[in-house]
């Protein structure tokens, strides 16, 4: 089993901050769009280092997909940055048909997602937005794990043509994943082999996986983990090659159960190869006020859960004979 | 009248003619809004814009157009296909299966001439602030122009973007209002009444111009002034007075027409009223 260790903590939104400012150094047709929370999504180093590539187009998110739908005639690469929830509920329409069906090259930037954006409560806490943006046709949905993944990601969606979701958090966690990556939208990656079950997390979950990892080999249990960072499009022979293997599947999300990464596998696995799947996700409800990790425990998004979400779904693996 | 007005009233009876006969053979569609746009568009297209109908979607060195309000798509596919975006016999498949003429316009089928898609309404004003942002990116001074219906800006979205455009000095933009009075409900005045336009787009920055749109001669004067004043530090706004259904007696002074297509013989009476100029598709 490979062993994952960390020397420091930080925040996944840093890493598009660091992420953006890099691909607008590549290239010139880079430019940004925020609504009023420039510093909140670390987007003030671009603004700093490319003023005349950054619009500050104030609490008007509808008008801030539409003009960077717009910018891409002519073409910028326009970034959209503001909280997740304001990025897809909000705009669902104007994504929709100014950027899905009218197939633009939009890059909508979501920070603050999921539970860990804490004390702020449910108003702010999207929990539904990977369903939604992946219900898009054309739209690609991604969701980085860790500071370095998430600015090979932005730098990558820079270089990919086509409207991309991209969504991080405010928490920090642990760095572990390696500084100078090449991200491979679309391709999942294998952070540890193993037999026994497979366990599929994207964003702030594969930290967790990985420490469910190192519990479940104390009891005995040779989990594989594989980070799903591309919920869309899905790396589907991953999935095949590693349940047809292990036999059962957790899935991990800071989502909700219905319409997340979980959901993604399912069809795949009743489509192609039908197997035990446990969800960790929130279980069809809205957050609350609190610290991250006090939510990420009450809601069950934690190694305990992870652990329990393998002895059940190994259970049921046994259990079919 | 001057030669070119004489021309685009012929253009536009023509155009008149295509939106009526689309809508009939397909039996749905929104003539009314259409009729009422004819003269505005045939002058925008065959008059005013400096425009490549060979089509690049980046549009670079060209003026734009972006139609917000995208019901109205009978007249924009007529007037594409008569400046040479497509054959005028493609018209024919207007909102029947397989047609790049979806009901609404779309890039999605790759219909030359159509750089957004448009209907879910209020989208476009903020869309065209985005490409005339890019032409000022790219040193392009060629410029953007967009049409709205009146009860289109109903919607939000539209002064989000009204706001954005004169604090950024979008002056590379002109944006037209379709003021025909008529939503589907009824009238603009009894279903959410817009009060003073003019006061409204001036107190949010804009330069305000009137227009008297189904004279073709002032459609042409004012664009032309409305060019002339850009690159001033203000976007401009066109509130265009039309007659919904325009061009067909029994089709003005009424919402009835917003979205129903004529019967055979509602067809035949209307065609009687417009001379065939450019020949039917």
């Amino acid at each position: 089993m490979k062993k994952y260790t960390y020397t420091e903590k930080k925040d996944t939104r840093s890493g598009f901050g660091a992420g953006l400012l890099e691909a607008g150094k590549k290239n010139k047709e880079v430019v940004a769009l925020c609504a009023d929370l420039t510093g909140s999504l670390k987007m003030d180093a671009f603004q700093k280092e490319f003023p005349e590539r950054f619009f500050q187009v104030g609490i008007a998110e509808a008008n801030m997909i539409g003009i960077a739908a717009g910018m891409t005639i002519g073409g910028k690469i326009p970034f959209t940055g503001t909280f997740a929830n304001f990025s897809t509920g909000r705009v669902y329409d104007q994504i929709r048909q100014s950027v899905a069906y009218s197939d633009k090259n939009v890059k909508i930037c979501a920070s603050h997602a999921g539970l860990t954006l804490g004390e702020d409560g449910a108003t702010h806490q999207i929990l539904e937005d990977i369903g939604m943006m992946k219900m898009l046709p054309g739209m690609t949905v991604i969701n980085p794990c860790d500071y370095n993944q998430t600015k090979a990601a932005t730098i990558a969606i820079a270089e990919h043509e086509g409207p991309v979701y991209l969504r991080f958090g405010r928490p920090t966690v642990p760095v572990f994943t390696d500084p100078d990556q090449k991200f491979e939208i679309g391709k999942a990656w294998m952070v540890n082999e193993g037999v026994d079950v497979s366990i599929f997390a994207t964003g702030h979950l594969v930290w967790k996986a990985i420490e469910a990892g190192e519990k479940l080999a104390e009891l005995g249990i040779n989990a594989e983990i594989i980070n799903i960072h591309t919920i869309k499009p899905l790396d589907v022979q991953a999935i095949l090659t590693s349940v047809t293997k292990t036999g059962c599947v957790v899935s991990a999300e800071e989502h909700n159960r219905l319409g997340g990464l979980g959901d993604s596998i399912a069809q795949v696995l009743a489509q192609h190869l039908p197997a035990p799947q446990e969800y960790v996700a929130v279980d069809d409800s809205f957050g609350e006020s609190g610290t991250p990790d006090q939510l990420m425990d009450k809601y069950g998004l934690n190694s305990e859960a992870i652990v329990k979400a393998v002895q059940k779904v190994i259970a049921r693996k046994h259990a079919r004979g | 009248m001057a030669t070119n007005i004489q021309q685009l009233t012929q253009t536009a009876s023509q155009v008149r003619r295509d939106i009526l006969r689309m809508v009939h053979a397909c039996q749905s569609g929104h003539p009314g809004g259409s009729l009422g746009c004819t003269d505005f568009l045939v002058a925008l297209y065959f008059e005013i814009m400096h425009h490549d109908p060979s089509f690049k979607m980046d549009g670079k060195g060209e003026d734009l157009f972006f139609l917000s309000n995208g019901h109205i798509s009978p007249v924009f596919y007529s007037v594409l296909a008569r400046s040479g975006y497509f054959e005028v016999k493609e018209l024919a498949t207007f909102r029947k299966l397989n047609t790049r003429l979806q009901g609404h316009p779309t890039t999605h089928e790759h219909l030359p001439g159509v750089r957004m898609a448009s209907g879910s309404l209020g989208q476009g004003l903020s869309v065209a602030i985005g490409a005339a942002i890019t032409k000022k990116l790219n040193g392009d001074t060629s410029l953007v122009f967009s049409l709205h219906g009146d009860g289109e800006i109903q919607e939000g979205q539209i002064w989000e973007a009204a706001m954005y455009a004169p604090h950024n000095k979008i002056d590379n933009l002109i944006a037209t209002i379709d003021v025909n009075g008529q939503q589907i409900d009824g009238s603009t005045d009894q279903v959410l009444s817009l009060g003073s336009l003019r006061a409204k787009w001036e107190a949010f920055g804009w330069e305000v111009l009137e227009m008297s749109g189904n004279d073709m001669a002032d459609v042409v004067r004012v664009l032309h002034l409305a060019k002339a004043k850009t690159f001033k530090g203000k976007p401009i706004l066109i509130l265009m007075q039309t007659e919904m259904g325009n061009g067909v007696d029994f089709m003005m002074h009424s919402h009835k027409w917003h979205g129903i297509a004529p019967n055979d013989e509602q067809l035949a009476n209307a065609l009687g009223q417009l001379e065939e100029t450019l020949g039917d598709y």
